[in-house]
This record gives structure tokens, sequence and C-alpha cells, in this order.
């Protein structure tokens, strides 16, 4: 069985910039798989790519194995849910869902039953007499969903889909979206610059900067083991410590990543256990979350660590801004990055 | 501790302050205060002369001193519809200002599509400088020109005679009705002349309507499965629809009432802006020219009341 898509040594260039550079992808059938990365990283070109609205400068896009290059979107078996949802503001909710059936000549009674159908799935029976814009984000977000799955796809490509709706709408979405894909078994496509909506979605993610992939894995293997200094950063907000103090504290000339809360305070009377790191510096900030404190710590050599610790109540020993302090972490729990 | 309180610097500027700050919180005279002007403009000088007109269209007007009487009267509209004459002028300029909106829309969709969509913003701005430039120059000055650009010895037709399609001007004026013996004696040059003058009232709203559409909106009836031809007729149109009535309006509207063109373009055949013209000059029956100018606005007015019934407006 092809693959669903496959990126060819892929690049597209916009004048002078280079906003998917030689970007080489294979996504399986029925995968639920995600571009990251912040914007103007090349993710949603990539998506643009697939979906016929951009062709590549240079390289090949296949869709189950054939060669897409300068076919249009609507001879692709490919649909879209819009970041702006796109919905049509002149047809009711029905008319919007059963567009895609409209346009390829199915029989009005056909059309209606389907429609009907693809509201239910997306829990909007009673909607498809209403105008677009009577809905709220998130209904509009579902008609959007069910008028691209009407042609049943055979890869739905999402662009920031939950990126207008409130945190927990979105949370509620996400579970949704990842039960729709298992049920319908499509290949999904689904970018965003939000790593948390990644991993918790995502069978393997994309990681992209500068319109290249730093990193393509799975999202435990993103968080666990960051190849690079950007993936460590931008999915695990993880530390990276580089050069003069990477090299007194390991060493080791390469840079490496430790996680914020796998790093505690010691007092600066105690022993260090074996395996341990240390580092003293000065707190600048500490920031509540909740469930997390986050204290913001400068290195004598002037890097800034975050260090994070659950919540548990009062404690004495929370260092406040100005307090001098020391950060352990374990050896073993440092990653090490590729050189940049 | 004692506060410190914030205190106005008395000044010069004291005094404006203190009014900028009365309007502040008294926002409805503010209102009021900027719209009085243009409402009393409106109000009275605009639409109290176009009033004044309507009411005279009913006065009467007496037949052996031919002056007007305010006595109120409804022979002129009598006199309006049972007179061939007059029906064929008014039958006459519709048919123009149809085939002339007709044709503009036409023309300018394709202008205005490129302009909204297409073009870069250099592009952009040498476009729209370019569909407002022949707006700048005067009026006369156009019609004139276009006379002799349409003339037997004209340019038009030395340069089709050029390229050897002179058979087909020909063929054109031969055709009864809207030809004759040159274009600028026929009801083709004259209905040539509209499309170019009124052309850019129909581009500007159809760009700026046209602009309104989001780009996500084409290529998700693109990715859905429309063809070019399908999202133009299911999504482009139906959105661009306010834009084309605003457009059409302006150049049906113009054409109702414009006398100029066809008095220097054109066949003999008598236009509503003529007879306005005449009866109110040289005829001095100012009733009856106030019933032919009431003609356009009835016609507006009901194309206004089919176009919202057909759905143009919808989208706004």
């Amino acid at each position: 069985m092809p693959a669903a898509i496959e990126f060819q040594h892929v690049a597209r260039q916009f004048g002078t910039l280079r906003a998917v550079d030689d970007v080489n992808l294979t996504i399986g059938s029925g995968e639920f798989f995600a571009l990251l990365g912040p914007s103007g990283s090349g993710k949603t070109t990539c998506l643009r790519l697939i979906a016929g609205f951009e062709q590549p400068s240079a390289g090949k896009i296949l869709l189950n194995g054939g060669d897409v290059t300068g076919v249009p979107p609507y001879d692709r078996n490919v649909n879209t849910v819009f970041q702006d949802y796109a919905l049509f503001p002149h047809m009711s909710v029905a008319e919007n869902v059963a567009y895609g059936l409209r346009v390829r000549g199915a029989p009005a009674a056909a059309r209606r039953t389907r429609a009907a159908e693809m509201l239910a799935l997306v829990q909007l029976e009673n909607f498809g007499d209403r105008s677009p814009a009577q809905l709220s984000g998130g209904q509009k977000q579902r008609v959007a969903l069910a008028r691209a799955l009407i042609n049943r796809p055979a890869v739905l490509l999402l662009d920031e889909p939950l990126g207008a709706l409130d945190l927990k709408l979105r949370e509620a979405m996400q579970i949704e979206l990842k039960n729709l894909q298992r049920q319908l078994k499509i290949t999904f496509v689904y970018v965003t610059h939000d790593q948390g909506e990644a991993l918790s979605m995502a069978d393997r993610v994309a990681v992209f900067d500068r319109g290249h992939i730093e990193q393509l894995d799975t999202p435990r293997g993103l968080y666990m083991r960051p190849h690079t200094a950007f993936v460590a950063r931008f999915v695990g907000g993880a530390n990276v410590i580089e050069g003069e103090l990477a090299r007194r504290l390991t060493g080791d000339t390469r840079s490496f990543a430790i996680r914020p809360e796998l790093m505690s305070f010691l007092s600066a009377t105690s022993a260090l256990a074996d395996g341990m790191i240390s580092c003293e510096g000065t707190v600048i900030d500490v920031l509540y979350h909740g469930a997390t404190s986050r204290w913001q710590v400068r290195t004598e050599d002037g890097s800034v660590l975050a260090l994070a610790r659950p919540e548990l109540g009062a404690q004495s020993d929370s260092p406040v801004v100005g307090g001098k302090v020391r950060i352990v972490w374990p050896r073993e729990q440092m990653v090490m990055l590729a050189g940049s | 501790m004692s506060a410190v309180v914030a205190t106005v610097e008395p000044g010069i500027h004291s005094l404006s302050r203190g009014f900028s700050t009365f309007l502040y919180r008294r926002s409805t005279f503010y209102l009021l205060l900027l719209l009085l002007p243009p409402l009393l403009w409106l109000g009275t000088v605009y639409l109290g002369s176009l009033f004044a007109l309507l009411l005279q269209s009913f006065y009467a007007i007496d037949e052996f001193t031919a002056t007007v009487v305010p006595q109120l009267t409804l022979e002129t509209y009598r006199q309006l519809i049972s007179h061939p004459a007059n029906v064929d002028i008014i039958l006459r300029t519709l048919a123009m200002a149809v085939a002339v909106t007709l044709a503009c829309a036409v023309i300018a969709f394709p202008v205005a599509n490129y302009m909204a969509r297409y073009a870069g913003p250099r592009m952009k701005a040498f476009f729209y400088v370019g569909v407002m430039l022949p707006m700048w120059t005067s009026y006369l000055v156009k019609v004139y020109a276009w006379r002799l650009i349409l003339a037997k010895q004209g340019i038009l037709n030395w340069g089709l005679s050029a390229v050897g399609l002179d058979g087909l001007l020909e063929a054109a004026l031969a055709t009864p009705v809207v030809g004759g013996p040159s274009l600028a004696s026929s009801y083709l040059g004259m209905f040539i002349v509209f499309v170019y003058m009124w052309l850019p009232f129909m581009i500007l709203p159809l760009a700026a309507a046209l602009e309104r559409v989001p780009q996500s909106l084409i290529q998700a009836s693109a990715d859905l499965g429309a063809r070019p031809r399908q999202t133009f007729w299911g999504v482009v149109l139906p959105l661009a629809l306010p834009g084309l009535a605003a457009g059409s309006v302006f150049t049906f509207s113009l054409t109702l009432g414009d006398y100029i063109i066809p008095s220097v373009v054109g066949a003999p055949g008598y236009f509503i802006g003529m007879m306005v013209y005449q009866q109110q000059g040289t005829a001095g029956n100012i009733p009856l020219a106030a019933a032919f100018s009431v003609v356009p606005i009835v016609l507006i007015a009901i194309y206004l009341m089919l176009a919202k019934r057909m759905g143009a407006f919808d989208a706004l």
C-alpha cells in the first residue's frame, strides 16, 4: 500500500524567501500527522502544497503513489478545514456541507441525506437551516469539518483548526477530532503552532523551523530525545545549555538539554549525590502557574535556566527573587544535542 | 502623607480643553453638531428640491397662457403615458440603460476581478488611477472627442479599414434599429460612448465588493471539487452581487438621466433627459418635464426592488 503523502525534495520559493526548503516526508495511510512549528516556519505552506493551492518550485509530491505536480485542487482527493473556517456566507449550513456533492453533480435527495449524516457526525443535527453567521466559533468549526468530510477524502488537511477557540472548547475538540480520525480511518494532516496540541493528538510530528524539518518523530520521541536545541526549546520547553557553561558542567563540548521539571534546588551545605550535576545562580523571577511554579535563575555566565516544581502548598524553602540558589539535576536525564 | 491631586495647568489650552471635555461628556450633542450641517444640506437643499419637482409634476398648465397653475391634476401623467411618442422615448431610454448596464457589467467583471484578486500593489494602484483618470477630464470634451472618433471620416473607421475590418463595421451599421449611416449617428455609437463613460462607475464598486471576498472561500470551493466555472457562479458572483447592484444603479440611472450624449452622438430619436431639457426650456412645460424626470426615479425603484428580491443584498 503506497504512502498517503510523499514529499520528495520539495521546495517552495516566494521571491527571495525559501518558505519550504528541500523537504522529504512520508505520511502513512490512516496516520494522524502533525506539522508543528512557529509562524513562518513553512508548515502551512506544506499543507497548501498538499491541497494544491501552491505548486512546488522544485521536487515532487505524491498522493497515494501518484505524482500530483500541476494537478489543481479540485482534482485531488484531499479536503481542507481552513483556519478561518471559510464557510460560504450566502448558503445555509446544510448547503455548505452539501457543496462538495453539489459541484460533483450528485442528485438533490442524495445531497440532503448525506449532509444530514455529516451534520449528525459532528453533532449538529438541527442546524442545517441556519446561516453560518448564526453559529458560534465551535459550531462553525464542526460545519467546516462536516463539509470537508462529505466527499470522503483520502486525506483531511487541518490548518490550525482550533486556533480561534477558547481553551476549554479547544481541549474538548482535540478529543473529538482524535476520535473522529480513529473512527473514519482517514489520514489527518494537522498544522499547529501549539506543541501541546501536536503531542497529545498526533501519531507522529514533524517539527518545522525556517522551511525545513528539524526532527520527525513520535510525540514521546520528540519530548524525550530532542535532536536539536530548537526542538528541545520549542517542544519540551527545555533548558539548553551550550558553550563554555556546558563544557564546565559536563566536560563535554556538546550542548545539552534538560527539562525544567527534572531540576531541583539543593541547599548550599548539602553534599552533591553521585551522578548529579549542579549549577549556581540567582533567582530573577518566580512565576506561579497553579499546579506548578517556575523559577527563572540566572547563572554566573549570564544564561537563564528555568526550573519547575509542583506546587505542594506553602513551602518554607521556596527561593525568592534575588536569592542565591543551587540547582541540581541527574546527569542521566540530560539529552545531548547535535552541534549547531 | 497628603494625597497629590493632579491639576490641569491653567493656560491657553484650558478653554479648548474644556470644550473637548464638554463634547466628550455630551456625546449626543457632539453627534448632532457633526451631523446637522450635512443633514440640513441633504434635507432642505437636496430632498426639498426633489419634492418640489415631484409636486410640480402634478401641477396643471394653462392652455392659453402656457403658464403653470398650482392646481393638482393627473393630466400630465395621462399625457405622458397616452402619447405613443412619449412611451417610445421612455422605452428607448430604458432599453439603452439596460443594454449599457449589461455591457458595463460584462466588461467590468474581469477588470475588477483582476484588480481585486491578482494585481500586485503597484499594478493595483496603476489600475485604480487608470480607471479613474478619464473621470478627471471634462465630460463634454470626452463626448465631443467620441463624436470625432466615431465619425465617418473618424479614426475608428480609418483604423478598421486599415486592418480590413471595415466590412464588419458596415454589417453592424446595416443592422436595423441600432445601425445608421455612421457610428456617430447610430444607437450603436451612442451605446459605445455610454459604456465608455459609465464603466468606471461599475468597475470601482465591483472591485470593492470582490476585494471583500476572502481568498479562502475561493480556495475552499476548489478544495471541495468545484471547477473554476462552478466557483465563479456558485461563490464569486453571489458574493459580488452587492457590488454589481451598486455599480448597475450608477450605470442604469446615469444612462436614464443623461441628455448630452444622446444630443451629441447618435440617432435622432429622443431620450428622457433630452425631453426634460426641452420641456423645461424651450417648451416651457415644467409639469411635463417634472413628470419625465419622475420616470427614472420610478424605474430605479423598481430595479432595486427586483434586485432585492433576487437576493442581491443578502451577502451584505
